[in-house]
């Protein structure tokens, strides 16, 4: 049984990684497309500690200095002007903040460049609804009181595709060829998810909610968090070889990690935690657009307009008497710039944010899975055998997750131009041997190596490629490993106080708009409290 | 140079080389009926196009003749390679030209390239045995025998062609069965001959066309379906792929048939049955449309109907295909079925997704006809769901109406009430109704307005089908098709595509 289940394993991603293979120097002549990512010179000078102190004494005071614009120090920023608090400043090191919900576009479409959707959220997260409604995705509200969202904002059915044995189908879960031990292991799975979904622990929480935050700590459940899921399933006796593919899809998919690097609790957080709180049945739906998680990322720039200093890597932060003093260096003026504030709100990931603040102590790195994320842009829509094109287009026989159509909410003309997003997250390597991987391919040879892929999902889209972009994330995501609930460095990170507070997804553990949201809105309350500035909360 | 030996066949080779005579004569001819009928079929006009087939395939044949006096060496190897070619040519011959009518842009290039070089491959055939056999027969005795074998062989043919064989077979299949009758002969003589003047190269070429012409014999179902002209009843006149669709134009006897993506779109002896049962109960029923928006509809048929309507000053026509309504704008014979409806000033046509367009569109109009290709794919379903229902909603004019095609009542009538179901959550009153187009069958539409739907006003004289007497039968439904619950059809459900498939499916196999 096992030798069966390994050798299947085994046999899918042999294949799976012949086809990621770069092609060799005969391949196909390189596309049109850039190389890019993160702003790596910055990163490494900010890594290095190569950037000259300031000269004299600090230039700006601000009340709320926030540095990193990620959706956290976004989030915090719309936070803080919720509560009408309007004294502070956003420092981003790239050119534009939005962080890992970046988003680029040409003349075909706009397409995400990272993250590229948000379930619709629980009724738990409260203050992402009001920000949801805010920004003009609610369109109603049923007698319950649930929202009613936009549907041109959610994703449009069809959903998802798998391409599995030869034949596109509906679903992301194999349909056919599935023997009755298959089977019954699929449904017992299923059906404990389903009563994780309900259950709660002894402290009358949800097992597990979204954002994590507001999850029981019952230890029966916290107990989950100290073996790996691929423990915790062989434990619980599913062997099923489909049932563990689809299951180290989704494991790659939410973390980017495989199913012996996440905790069980992470994994079952994946299956478990979603309620998502909406009227009319779409409580299970996404709200995505052409630009993905772009969208929310400029809404919330939009809003907060007039506080945010692009291109300001923050290099240094250290709480200063009752203050906390920022070293920053301005691109533009091509000097550095220390700015005095009463309370400093880190955004930023936890591996630069300790670089930079060593106060933070100097515990274990929290580690992060690299991502390649390629935006193809074809003159004709993909098809193949079986149901027709999704959103969603993943190929059972790929190491990549497949592939996401940027116009598939637009259009009805079932043809014509689009932009593909691909990705593909190097969860086999070692971070650390992955992001070698990552720097060493040239452009062509990432382009050939997505263009294989997708060609053998669809063979008919051999001429449609006009052109492949790739962006290379090294620190995309970070990795809920066995422990992380109780990691004493992220439990400290998590309770630091003023005047230098941490916000980002890291503090999580889990890689998720919901968590980069609630870090920020967390954030901005715990400064606004201790500024002493009157508000209600929101969570 | 060393000449060749003469050919001193034993008995049985002989023999075989008479009896390929009849082989190769009715294989012959049985390819030169293929090509007729073929292009009479694809090309209309069955006198002129069997006519020049035959004169072309008979001109071709006194080429392969002359030209064999030019073949030198060893005559029976080439007989048998000469053999392997027809079978190879003539055998594919029927699918190749089922395969290639749609995809070529002259059809005609390819049919007579294909009948000259059969044609001449078959002119050779007799001259070479003449001469193989010539020393083993007496001169008078060859000449009779051979020409007796050639002239049995015709007459097999042409009462095997149209009693047994097009019936039975079917011209693919029928292609297929004599190349391989053809490549047995070749195979035959290269096993007779003796090993020393046997060719390797020449036997595995003729195992390999052997291996062609079974395997397409048992495709030759799939081929059928692939080609597309195979598929429909009529002689395609027309068929060319745009970007977004398959667009063919069949004609029958004066019946013009438009076809997308395999899908009937109208057929002109009774779409004036479609046209008025979607066009009139609603301009009836407004009491001033001067402006009328027509989402869909790129054939230009409801235009014209709208057109005959003094009231209206603009149709707005929005259909995504640019070649569609160029084809039925310019083409004379088609822009004679929609009146040249697409070339009236009174016509503004806007080639773009009317998904994205409602989105973006201002204005009111007093009339909205929507006719939409069936939901048979989750893009087009998009174009009959709530939320773009709503847009349409907020174009039509306080006391405007509007229509939506809606698929089959009797076939699909779940797939039918939705889109009546999501009308109205899409808060507009709506009210079924329907229409017997014979090539269609019994065929609805959905008729919506903001407020109560307001009652039929007039018709104008001369209509073909709708009088005000027989209007009000629209609206009546049969158990069969009556009304019944249905969900919405929204975005994130799809849920006509899905009821539509269901419902149609057992329909098509
Ligand atoms: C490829 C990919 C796909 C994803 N898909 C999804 C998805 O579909 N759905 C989902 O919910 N999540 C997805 N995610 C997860 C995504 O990371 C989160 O949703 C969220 O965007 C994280 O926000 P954050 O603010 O926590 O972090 P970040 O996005 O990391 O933001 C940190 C910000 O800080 C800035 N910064 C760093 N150092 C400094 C410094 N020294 N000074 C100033 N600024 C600094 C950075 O430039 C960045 O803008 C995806 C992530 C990746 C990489």
């Amino acid at each position: 049984m096992k030798a069966d289940r390994r050798g299947v394993l085994a046999g899918g991603s042999a294949l799976a990684a012949a086809a990621l293979l770069p092609p060799g120097c005969a391949s196909s002549p390189p596309f049109p497309g850039a190389l890019s990512g993160p702003d790596m010179a910055r990163g490494h000078r900010l890594r290095d500690g190569r950037f000259p102190a300031p000269d004299g004494p600090a230039e700006e005071r601000v009340g709320i200095a926030i540095a990193g614009g990620g959706i956290a120090g976004l989030a915090a920023g719309w936070r803080l002007l919720e509560a009408g608090f309007t004294d502070w400043v956003l420092y981003e090191l790239e050119d534009e903040a939005g962080g890992n919900a970046r988003s680029g576009r040409n003349a075909v479409s706009a397409y995400p460049l990272g993250a590229h959707y948000l379930p619709v959220p629980n009724r738990e997260a409260r203050a992402l609804h009001q920000m949801l409604d805010q920004f003009g995705m609610v369109t109603g509200r049923d007698a319950a009181g649930a929202p009613r969202f936009d549907p041109t904002q959610l994703c449009a059915d069809l959903e998802e595709r798998l391409l599995w044995r030869g034949k596109w189908q509906e679903g992301l879960y194999p349909a056919a060829g599935l023997s009755a031990d298959d089977q019954r292991q699929r449904d017992r799975f299923f059906a404990e998810m389903a009563h994780f979904r309900t259950l709660t622990g002894a402290d009358g929480r949800p097992a597990f909610a979204s954002p994590m935050a507001y999850s029981s700590r019952d230890p029966a459940l916290i107990a989950l968090d100290r073996q790996s899921f691929a423990a915790w399933l062989a434990q619980q006796g599913y062997t099923s070889p489909p049932l563990l593919a689809h299951l180290r899809y989704a494991s790659r998919d939410d973390y980017g990690s495989e199913l012996d690097a996440i905790s069980a609790w992470a994994g079952l957080h994946y299956f478990a935690a979603r309620r998502g709180w909406a009227a009319d049945g779409q409580g299970d739906s996404e709200l995505t657009w052409p630009e993905g998680n772009g969208r929310l990322a400029a809404l919330l720039r939009n809003s907060v307009k007039g506080h945010i200093r692009t291109a300001s890597p923050v290099f240094a932060a250290r709480a200063d008497g009752a203050g906390a003093v920022l070293d920053r260096w301005d691109q533009q003026a091509g000097r550095a710039i220390r700015t005095r504030a009463d309370l400093a709100v880190l955004a930023m990931p936890h591996f630069v944010a300790r670089r930079i603040a060593p106060a933070l102590g100097a515990a274990p790195a929290f580690s992060y899975s690299p991502w390649v994320v390629a935006n193809v842009t074809v003159n004709r829509l993909p098809r193949g055998p079986g149901v027709p094109l999704a959103w969603d287009n993943v190929s059972a026989g790929s190491e990549s997750l497949g592939y996401v159509v940027a116009t598939h909410q637009t259009s009805s003309a079932g043809n014509g131009p689009s932009v593909l997003t691909w990705y593909l997250p190097l969860s086999r390597e070692t971070p650390k041997a992955a992001r070698e991987l990552l720097q060493s391919r040239s452009l062509s040879e990432w382009q050939g190596i997505v263009r294989n892929d997708l060609l053998t999902m669809n063979p008919d889209l051999d001429g449609a490629i006009d052109r492949i972009d790739l962006w290379r994330w090294g620190h995309a995501m970070i990795r809920p490993t066995p422990g992380f609930l109780n990691d004493p460095a992220r439990r400290a990170a998590q309770s630091l106080k003023p005047p230098l507070l941490l916000a980002h997804s890291d503090l999580s553990g889990l890689s998720l708009f919901e968590e980069a949201h609630y870090r920020g809105v967390a954030a901005a309350e715990a400064a606004l409290r201790a500024l002493g500035h009157s508000f209600t909360s929101l969570l | 140079m060393t000449a060749p030996t003469p050919d001193k066949p034993q008995a049985s080779l002989a023999f075989v080389l008479l009896l390929s005579v009849l082989v190769v004569a009715t294989c012959g001819l049985i390819y030169e009926l293929l090509a007729g009928t073929l292009a009479s079929y694809l090309l209309g006009d069955s006198v002129t196009q069997f006519s020049t087939v035959i004169g072309a395939y008979l001109f071709a044949m006194g080429v392969g003749s002359w030209l064999s006096r030019y073949v030198k060496g060893d005559e029976l190897s080439i007989f048998v390679r000469v053999e392997v070619l027809i079978a190879l040519l003539g055998g594919w011959s029927a699918a190749a030209l089922f395969l290639l009518f749609p995809l070529v842009s002259d059809f005609r290039l390819a049919l007579y390239g294909l009948v000259l070089a059969i044609g001449a491959m078959v002119g050779l055939e007799i001259p070479l045995l003449i001469r193989i056999l010539q020393h083993r027969f007496a001169f008078r005795e060859l000449v009779s025998n051979v020409l007796t074998f050639d002239y049995v062989g015709a007459l097999v043919a042409s009462v095997l062609f149209p009693l047994l064989l097009v019936p039975q077979l079917g011209l693919i299949r029928t292609g297929f069965v004599f190349g391989l009758a053809n490549i047995s002969v070749a195979i035959a003589l290269l096993l007779i001959l003796p090993r020393s003047r046997r060719n390797a190269a020449d036997l595995a070429a003729a195992l390999l066309v052997t291996a062609s012409l079974i395997a397409g014999l048992f495709l030759a179902e799939r081929l059928q379906r692939w080609s597309e002209v195979a598929f429909y009843q009529e002689p395609v006149i027309y068929a060319r792929s745009t970007p977004y669709q398959r667009m063919v134009l069949t004609r029958r006897s004066g019946d013009i048939r438009l076809y997308l993506n395999g899908n009937l779109q109208f057929s002109s002896r009774d779409e004036y049955r479609y046209h008025e049962a979607l066009v009139w109960p609603v301009l009836g029923r407004v009491a001033n449309p001067a402006q009328v928006l027509v989402l869909g509809g790129g054939d230009g048929l409801a235009a014209r109907e709208i057109l005959r309507d003094r009231r209206v000053q603009r149709v707005t026509l929005v259909d995504l295909d640019p070649e569609m309504t160029r084809l039925f704008r310019d083409t004379p014979q088609l822009a004679a079925l929609n009146g040249h409806a697409l070339a009236s000033p009174r016509v503004s046509v806007h080639n773009a997704d009317a998904f994205r367009w409602v989105k973006e569109a201002r204005g009111q109009y007093d009339a909205v006809i929507v006719d939409f290709p069936d939901p048979t794919e989750f893009s087009l379903g998009k174009l009959y769901t709530e939320h773009f229902y709503r847009e349409v909603a907020r174009l039509l004019a306080p006391g405007g109406v509007m229509t939506v095609q809606s698929t089959s009542p009797l076939i699909a009538p779940r797939s039918f009430w939705t889109v009546a179901t999501t009308l109205e959550a899409a808060g507009l009153s709506a009210r079924g109704y329907h229409a017997y187009v014979p090539s269609f069958g019994e065929w609805g539409f959905t008729m919506a307005a903001h407020g109560a739907i307001p009652p039929l006003a007039a018709l104008p004289p001369g209509l073909r089908f709708l009088t005000p007497q027989s209007e009000p039968l629209l609206y009546q439904f049969p158990p069969d098709m009556a009304r019944r619950p249905t969900p919405v059809n929204r975005l994130d459900n799809q849920a006509l595509v899905r009821s539509f498939a269901e419902e149609w499916g057992p329909y098509e196999g």
